[in-house]
């Protein structure tokens, strides 16, 4: 009785699905025809992807207090994309109350303005990451990351204790920033020109440098040695600047969520 | 080569014929066709009931109006007005009194735990029993003064912190910075360590004492005992937060220390850190004999 009914319901769909079948098996007989609806196929798929770019403006958050990645922070980003730190990380605080309450508030689309690649993700082997700046210490990132069982025992992270001791590519920053520039970071001319002295400046707090970092990216930025090496700047004092800003470049969140309604 | 039924199976063959062979044209199963149809319904459902389409500057909202970010606020709002009622309890009643309510205290140990595990666990250890760096929050050593409204304080503004009110602790680095000389330094320590009841030599002891009333008693006081305001620490306690061997010691006097507690105003609510002190006091309870 059963199978009698769903093969009335599936008669009509099917005979129109057969009928798509005869016209599929004649296109494919003429190259020109079948040349254009494959172009028209393609055609859709692009414009799904690329269409809701053109009311971007529209669509995404206006966040007037957000700053920017500083050169240190930058290449300590470029250096956790370079470890895959984003393979068990993400960075993205969903619109769950469960995520609310561990993480904090909701990521917003803002947040991710400057971010090129951006690094959402959706594995987490880790806890999430889009808040986790100023959460802890400067010494215990990098204690964590030299090795992560010294403070968490029962942690399956890697250890990365070889970015306290390579010292910091800072030559290509002032390429890397001008390359973001033009992808639509707004860097300022003697921001590009000033990015190695600034990546150096903002891991030595005692140093005449660090007067440039506060004018070019504004008070709040942090600077303090990172990684509690004197001397030189490594890439743990890069990274360890990147994790410390993360969720802190806007107040925006925070005022859109619930806590404060 | 015609199509033709194929005597064996019953379905049609293509009409291609390579030497001989051909092709059967088998026929979609029905079972295939039934699938494409469910999921062609669900989809044209599912467009009209959810958000689905773009439409110029703004997109179809679907007939039941979910919204993600409304819906999350409004489940955040509705936990909190569930847990109002223990809110205000926590808020408005003692810790003492908190600690009597069974109801209560079972609420209370429950939430606080996650709380811990989230915020605090990554240094002070699941335990709370701290480590290298970290202090043990079960023992009754408080640098910063171990009654609730201090703790509560402690946790609110952090210490070195970034928070405008921060509690600021500094142990200069005497070596590095050139106040104290190695041989200085390596006199100060076992003078340090007998102040926790270590025996030690009088001439020692008399070369260390001196050092020790010049550089280190305005923070420490002149017997060692520490001062809270500045939260320089209790040296005749025998708790050492970087180690009490002669190296460590050594090495917090020449380099200085100076450790970051962050601070949670912005993450934990009032009632958040309430439950934490309470939280932390019923295990500092559990670890006693």
């Amino acid at each position: 009785m059963l199978m009698k009914i769903i093969r009335v319901l599936i008669k009509p769909f099917a005979s129109l699905y057969e009928a798509h079948a005869v016209a599929h098996y004649r296109i494919e007989r003429h190259s020109m025809g079948l040349s254009i609806g494959i172009i028209i196929a393609a055609a859709i798929g692009g414009l799904v992807e690329i269409a809701p770019l053109f009311t971007i403006d529209e669509t995404v958050e206006a966040a007037p207090d957000m700053r920017l990645y500083t050169p240190l922070e930058q290449a300590g980003r470029d250096i956790y994309v370079r470890e895959g730190c984003y393979a068990c990380h993400s960075q993205m605080v969903r619109t769950l109350r469960d995520e609310v309450e561990r993480y904090g508030a909701y990521s917003l689309a803002v947040e991710s303005q400057y971010d090129h690649p951006m690094l959402w993700g959706s594995k987490r082997t880790g806890p999430d990451l889009a808040r986790i700046g100023g959460k802890y210490s400067d010494s215990w990132h990098v204690q964590h990351l030299v090795n992560p069982r010294t403070v968490v025992p029962e942690s399956i992270m890697p250890q990365y204790a070889f970015l306290r001791r390579a010292v910091l590519e800072t030559q290509s920053l002032p390429g890397r920033l001008e390359a973001l520039r033009r992808a639509g970071v707004p860097y300022k001319a003697d921001m590009i020109s000033s990015a190695e002295v600034d990546a150096a400046g903002q891991a030595k707090p005692d140093s005449d440098l660090a007067d440039g970092v506060f004018e070019r990216y504004g008070e709040e930025t942090a600077i303090r040695n990172f990684d509690g090496q004197d001397g030189r700047v490594t890439e743990m004092d890069a990274l360890v600047a990147y994790l410390q800003v993360l969720g802190q470049l806007t107040d925006l969140p925070e005022s859109n969520s619930a806590r404060d309604e | 080569m015609k199509e033709v039924r194929d005597p064996l199976t019953g379905h049609m063959t293509t009409g291609h014929e390579w030497n001989g062979i051909t092709e059967l044209n088998t026929r979609v199963p029905r079972a295939i066709w039934l699938f494409i149809l469910v999921t062609h319904v669900w989809a044209l459902i599912i467009w009209i009931l959810l958000p689905a389409w773009p439409v110029g500057t703004t997109y179809t909202k679907g007939v039941l109006g979910l919204d993600q970010r409304q819906q999350v606020n409004k489940e955040i709002a509705a936990a909190e007005r569930a847990f109002a009622e223990r809110d205000r309890q926590i808020r408005e009643r003692s810790v003492p009194e908190i600690m009597t309510d069974v109801s209560l205290m079972n609420y209370v140990m429950d939430t606080a735990s996650a709380i811990f595990g989230d915020n605090c666990a990554v240094c002070h250890g699941t335990a709370a029993s701290g480590g290298p760096g970290y202090p043990s929050l079960i023992d009754t050593d408080w640098l910063w003064g171990g009654d609730t409204d201090q703790i509560m304080e402690t946790l609110r503004v952090g210490i070195n912190s970034q928070h405008p009110d921060t509690r600021h602790a500094q142990m200069p680095a005497f070596g590095r910075l050139g106040v104290l000389s190695g041989r200085d330094v390596r006199l100060l320590v076992p003078y340090v360590k007998s102040l926790s009841g270590s025996d030690i030599p009088a001439e020692v002891r008399a070369a260390g004492e001196d050092l020790f009333s010049r550089n280190c008693s305005s923070c420490h006081g002149a017997d060692g005992m520490g001062r809270l305001q500045a939260g320089a620490p209790n040296l005749t306690d025998d708790v050492w937060l970087y180690g009490g061997g002669d190296n460590d010691i050594f090495y917090t006097i020449w380099d200085g220390r100076q450790g970051w507690m962050p601070a949670w105003q912005a993450r934990l609510s009032d009632e958040d850190r309430k439950m934490l002190v309470i939280y932390l006091q019923e295990l500092a309870d559990g670890e006693r004999p």
